[in-house]
């Protein structure tokens, strides 16, 4: 229960019903992206190759398998976040900006989720 | 009642100056960013499906096409990251000031580009053959 009033409970929230949460979760990501983001190319750059083993000892460190997962959340956080803004801004008809919204959101959360099995998966040596 | 036709924002009027290219950019950029997303997973996922799949993926990688698709994406994120870094500046009231501005927006724009050019052959050197 909260006891908030009513009146309360609405100021400041202005007509995108959530005040300025969507702003501030953006410039929340996006600082949290530009650290990983740097981690990640500066990793890439000193893995000196890709092949498979390389990329499994890698990912198997505790500190990789860590910043990774949180990249790859905090990334389709963001991805989220921007293409919304995108989709409200350019797309006319309200049916199928709702089902374009909709679409994009369960793309990336399934891209997120795929993507975090993947990365514990190699961590931890399931084999394929 | 009829529906009146309602005026559009006028997005599509002002004058194509710096300030508004490198405002679409951003979003061009961020864009591009997502399909790179999707091609992070692809490539772990392949990882951990094994090492038949993972060569598939790399030699798809590798193809004329995606390492266009992948310089691009590699551009998207230089130019992302100095001008989101641009963007949280002004968020904290830093750099409003009209030269500072246009100063910032041509030093994001020519790092990104000269960034962008110097990882594609750092990471070229550490991919090998895949990009």
């Amino acid at each position: 229960m909260s006891l908030t009033s009513p009146l309360g409970r609405v100021l400041g929230l202005g007509s995108a019903k959530e005040g300025s949460r969507h702003w501030y979760a953006q410039r929340l990501s996006a600082i949290a992206l530009a650290i990983l983001g740097i981690w990640f190319v500066v990793a890439l750059a000193g893995l000196d190759g890709v092949d498979l083993d390389r990329v499994r000892t890698w990912l198997s460190a505790p500190l990789t398998t860590t910043l990774l997962l949180l990249m790859i959340g905090t990334l389709a956080w963001h991805t989220i976040l921007g293409l919304q803004v995108v989709i409200e801004d350019y797309v006319g008809s309200r049916g199928l900006r709702v089902a374009l919204l909709i679409a994009m959101k369960f793309g990336f959360v399934l891209a997120a989720v795929a993507g975090a099995i993947a990365v514990l998966r190699l961590a931890v040596g399931v084999p394929a | 009642m009829a529906r009146r036709e309602r005026p559009l924002s006028p997005f599509m009027q002002y004058r194509w100056l710096y300030s508004n290219t490198l405002s679409i950019l951003h979003r061009l950029t961020g864009i591009l960013l997502s399909a790179g997303f999707l091609l992070l997973v692809y490539w772990l996922v392949a990882a951990a499906r094994g090492a038949e799949s993972y060569e598939r993926a790399l030699s798809c990688l590798a193809s004329i096409p995606m390492q266009v698709i992948l310089a691009g994406v590699l551009w998207s994120w230089c130019y992302h990251l100095l001008n989101g870094v641009r963007h949280l500046c002004w968020d904290v009231g830093i750099g409003f000031e009209l030269r500072v501005a246009r100063l910032s927006g041509w030093v994001v724009a020519i790092a990104s580009l000269a960034l962008a050019v110097v990882l594609w052959f750092v990471l070229h050197g550490g991919f090998g053959e895949v990009a």
